[in-house]
């Protein structure tokens, strides 16, 4: 056993005397785009929301209170689903934003919220979490679909063209500052600004 | 006699009864004389009025109004949607109106810092109007125009 790791290990070592500077490089690129394509598949299959609600935390919490809002169901048929609103869809972004999705998966391990009390004694901090990433990222995902700029103030109701040509459009508050609780039920809202 | 007293009961219980089954028209209105082991057809669902615009009250203390759609507009344990904009220290922000004076007495009379709890459920007094017309016809008068036809009585 020690003997034939010992084999591997010099055989790594040493230079290569078989294959040429070229083909290493060539078979480097080759395999590069097979690891870089395999990273982007697995993303994209962890990106959608029956990966989400795989985990009955999502599911019968979170998933079960968005189906009564109107980014489940309205005039126009378009929907938002988990991903639309929680991760990125730009690249980098989203790989920063898988690193910190690891710390759900050690939730669910050691089941911070594996039952409804308990999910509802942590909402508020969940909760937190996501208002400050939707603050600090100008909030992006609601961006990515509802655009200010093609925003017609004619066409909305008076109370939000109002809000929309004022403290929206001089860029001192952001979506997520007004519209806190539109795709799930709130936490206990005390001390939160705005309320 | 003992049997007498038995149809008596049965018949005072059952007379009145009948008596309303006499004209089915009236009492299945919302149903339309549809048979019963059929559905009606359900009617449109009427839109909630979002015009921002203040209605006339109809009398000094009828609770105003709601002028806008208010879908998913949370008030429970956890939080208030409506103090949001409502709130004495909101409505700088918000340019809504503030909440009467009255939603910060106890029932003593007694003025609190917040919004009274008896006060906290708005929707049990306030309601949003929907864009159809009423179902039963309403025969309020206002106030004003009772007076009104006094005044001119008297001339
Ligand atoms: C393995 C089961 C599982 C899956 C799959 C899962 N989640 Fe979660 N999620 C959890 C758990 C457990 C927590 C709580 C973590 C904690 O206690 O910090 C959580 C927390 C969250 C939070 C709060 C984040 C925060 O910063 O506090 C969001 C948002 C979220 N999940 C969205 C999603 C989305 C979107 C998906 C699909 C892309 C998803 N989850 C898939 C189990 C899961
Ligand atoms: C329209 C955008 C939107 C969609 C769609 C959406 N969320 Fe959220 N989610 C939010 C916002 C905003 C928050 C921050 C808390 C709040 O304001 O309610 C949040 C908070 C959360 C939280 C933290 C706990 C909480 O309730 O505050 C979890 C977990 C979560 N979302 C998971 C999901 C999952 C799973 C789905 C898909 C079934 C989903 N979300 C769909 C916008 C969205
Ligand atoms: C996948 C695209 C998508 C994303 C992402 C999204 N929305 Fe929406 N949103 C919609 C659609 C579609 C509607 C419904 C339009 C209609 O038919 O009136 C809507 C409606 C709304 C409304 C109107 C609610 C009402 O009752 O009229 C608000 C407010 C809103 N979105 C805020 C947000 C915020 C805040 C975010 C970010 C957390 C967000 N949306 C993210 C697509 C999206
Ligand atoms: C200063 C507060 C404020 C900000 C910031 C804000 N909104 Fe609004 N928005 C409102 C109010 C108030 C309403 C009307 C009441 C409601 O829908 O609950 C509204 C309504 C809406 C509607 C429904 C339009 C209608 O005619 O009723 C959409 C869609 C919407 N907002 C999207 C957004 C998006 C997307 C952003 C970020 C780009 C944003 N809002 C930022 C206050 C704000």
């Amino acid at each position: 056993m020690k003997n034939i790791i010992k084999i591997g290990w010099q055989t790594l070592k040493k230079p290569s005397g078989y294959y040429s500077l070229g083909a290493l490089v060539i078979g480097g690129f080759i395999a590069g785009v097979i690891f870089w394509g395999g990273f982007n598949t697995a993303l994209e299959l962890t990106n959608t929301e029956e990966f989400c609600i795989s985990c009955h935390e999502m599911e019968n919490n979170v998933y079960e209170e968005l189906k009564t809002t109107i980014h489940f169901t309205n005039r126009s048929g378009v929907r938002a689903t988990c991903p639309d609103c929680h991760v990125p869809h730009k690249w980098t972004d989203k790989i920063a934003r898988k690193m910190q999705a690891s710390k759900e998966v050690w939730g669910k391990i050691f089941g911070t919220i594996n039952t409804r009390e308990k999910f509802l004694a942590h909402r508020k901090r969940l909760a937190e979490n996501e208002w400050r990433r939707l603050k600090a990222n100008d909030s992006l995902e609601c961006r990515n679909c509802h655009n200010f700029d093609y925003m017609d103030f004619t066409s909305q109701s008076q109370r939000a063209a109002k809000q929309h040509s004022t403290s929206l459009a001089s860029g001192e508050k952001t979506c997520i500052d007004c519209h806190k609780g539109i795709a799930h039920h709130l936490p206990d809202m005390k001390g939160v600004e705005g309320w | 006699m003992k049997n007498l007293i038995k149809i008596g009961m049965l018949l005072s219980v059952l007379l009145p009864v009948t008596a309303s089954w006499a004209a089915p028209g009236e009492v299945a209105t919302l149903r339309e004389k549809t048979s019963i082991d059929q559905q009606k057809k359900p009617g449109i669902i009427p839109k909630v009025i979002n015009s921002d615009i203040k209605q006339a009250r109809n009398y000094p203390m009828q609770p105003p109004v709601i002028p806008h759609k208010i879908r998913n507009y949370e008030v429970n344990l956890n939080t208030n949607k409506c103090m949001s904009c409502h709130s004495r220290q909101r409505t700088e922000e918000s340019q809504a109106p503030m909440v009467s004076v009255t939603h910060f007495m106890d029932r003593d009379g007694n003025f609190l810092a917040e919004i009274s709890p008896r006060r906290y459920f708005c929707n049990q007094c306030h309601v949003t109007q929907l864009d159809t017309k009423p179902v039963v016809e309403n025969e309020f008068v206002d106030m004003h125009a009772i007076m009104k036809q006094k005044s001119l009585a008297q001339k």
